[in-house]
């Protein structure tokens, strides 16, 4: 098979802090693949350096044949995304939310409606489509997410930490749909997860970084056998440590921290 | 380009405008006491002064004043995107910044435009008049171009700005200077040569004398000036924001 995400020697600094270095993976076309990695190893930062959101320090990226330094938005049509946080007009409906992705992504007008009907019948939320957002709850909106990630038939699907806050029920049918697309549709899916069992169950290849660096990857089984535990969670823990790692918010929050500790000003 | 893009972000603002009544009769609120408090209290003192009438002179100020608010602000929403998340969603969209940031900049521009026609409006209502109905129109049109110089403004600002915190400063030390020093509230004409200066270098001086021109036929300086000014400055907001707005990281 042909890899869909080639990351070659991929390293980003804000101000003298490396938060990603020197990383390299590739994902194979139709694969299932987790990132894993404690807080604040650099996991959401890699993914938008793929997802064409930061500008890498130096390495290079190629999604589905194209390095989004130079064509995003060739990279951009070939992926759906599920950030870690909301990222939802909550003044807009579930339909109008729906609807403006699919316009921004270009999707001819006559395939926009069945495609839309479609999705929201995948996620079940059709009876709520004219509600707004703001009303809808952690698990809805999730949901909503997903149906808006997958709406322009993207190549590949990002997924930060989808299931960060849902029930078991609604874990479940989520990574129920997302194998059944990645089987039906040859969806390819990046996925980052703090919930180990998940990654065993779903994911059939798997890297973990740790201080921006990957220590680790492979299938569920060479990860187990390499590190001569019985399941992944044992298998992370013997190889990141047992240390609490402390995160900032986000890239942002991450380098003004720096800056405060390393400039001390105190602006805030 | 993007022209469907430009077009759904446009959208976009619209319907949260009409979707925000409280917001539209709020901001209504502050012009409206200003036309009713400066035009009727400070009246009879500018009439002394031989200036004539001081409701015609600051209802076109007044007009620019709710404009440049709303427009900053309409602009500054980029920052509460940016914290509930929807910005990102904008910014991995394959179609250029420049079309997001435009049809955004469209959107608000076109909303505080109605803000202004909705003050020209309350205007009329508690003793305004134009000299000339037919000024109207390009007064409109002046509008428009006064909005969509500070909604650029505003989006050009809230690209460098990280936080909610960084908003109360630009309105402090940016639009309501901007405000004062217009010339909206006092003709600037008789005013010390240093202030005049300073009129001269906020381009809303220059909207709000277009906008005099148009409705109370009278100006400081010649209306092509002020239509330069305000077409030059627009453009470049417009180039500056965009540029901005395509190197933001989130």
């Amino acid at each position: 098979m042909e890899a869909i995400i080639e990351v070659k020697n991929l390293t980003k600094k804000f101000g003298d802090f490396v938060a990603v270095q020197d990383v390299s993976f590739s994902v194979e076309e139709g694969g299932i693949f987790a990132f894993l990695g404690p807080n604040g190893a650099g996991k959401s930062t890699t993914i938008k350096m793929i997802t064409t959101l930061l500008r890498p320090t130096s390495g290079t990226i190629i999604i589905n044949g194209h390095d989004p330094a130079i064509n995003p938005d060739f990279v951009r049509t070939s992926f759906g995304i599920v950030f870690q946080d909301p990222s939802l007009d909550d003044d807009l409906t579930a339909l109008e939310n729906l609807h403006l992705h699919g316009i921004l992504y270009g999707v001819p007008k006559d395939m926009l409606k069945r495609r839309i009907d479609e999705m929201l019948t995948l996620v079940e939320l059709t009876d709520r489509r004219h509600d707004f957002v703001r009303d809808f709850s952690g698990g809805m909106k999730r949901r909503l997410e997903i149906a808006r990630g997958l709406l322009h038939h993207p190549k590949i699907i990002f997924l930060d930490e989808p299931t960060l806050g849902l029930d078991p029920q609604t874990r479940n049918h989520l990574w129920s749909y997302v194998q059944k697309l990645n089987a039906d549709e040859g969806i390819t899916v990046f996925f980052t997860t703090h919930y180990m069992e998940e990654a065993e169950r779903v994911a059939k290849k798997i890297a973990i970084i740790d201080h921006g660096v990957i220590i680790a990857q492979g299938s569920n089984d060479e990860l187990k056998k390499q590190t001569s535990t019985t399941t992944l969670e044992e298998a992370f823990l013997k190889l990141t440590g047992s240390d609490i790692r402390h995160e900032a918010g986000n890239a942002l929050e991450l380098s003004r921290a720096h800056q405060r500790m390393w400039q001390g000003t105190n602006r805030r | 380009m993007h022209m469907n893009a430009v077009y759904v972000m446009w959208l976009r603002e619209m319907k949260r405008f009409i979707r925000s009544r409280s917001r539209i009769v709020g901001a209504l609120g502050q012009p409206l006491l200003f036309l009713i408090a400066f035009g009727y209290g400070f009246g009879p003192v500018f009439a002394k002064a031989g200036q004539g009438n001081y409701l015609e002179f600051i209802a076109p100020g007044i007009i620019g004043m709710s404009i440049i608010f709303t427009a900053i602000f309409n602009g500054m929403q980029v920052i509460w995107d940016r914290q509930f998340g929807f910005l990102k969603e904008t910014m991995v969209a394959p179609v250029s910044r420049l079309s997001i940031m435009f049809g955004r900049t469209l959107g608000g521009a076109t909303v505080a435009s109605i803000e202004g026609m909705l003050v020209l409006i309350i205007a009329v209502i508690v003793g305004f008049r134009p000299s000339s109905w037919a000024g109207i129109v390009p007064a409109i049109l002046v509008m428009l171009l006064i909005a969509l110089l500070f909604s650029a403004l505003g989006i050009m600002a809230a690209s460098r700005l990280k936080d909610m915190q960084g908003f109360q400063i630009i309105m402090n030390f940016l639009v309501i200077p901007l405000f004062f020093l217009s010339g909206a509230l006092f003709p600037l004409n008789t005013v010390p040569s240093a202030l005049l200066f300073v009129a001269r270098l906020d381009p809303l001086s220059y909207g709000v004398d277009a906008l005099r021109y148009f409705l109370i036929g009278v100006a400081t300086f010649p209306i092509a000036l002020d239509i330069g000014v305000l077409v030059g400055i627009t453009a470049l907001f417009l180039a500056v924001g965009s540029y901005f707005f395509s190197r933001m990281e989130v």
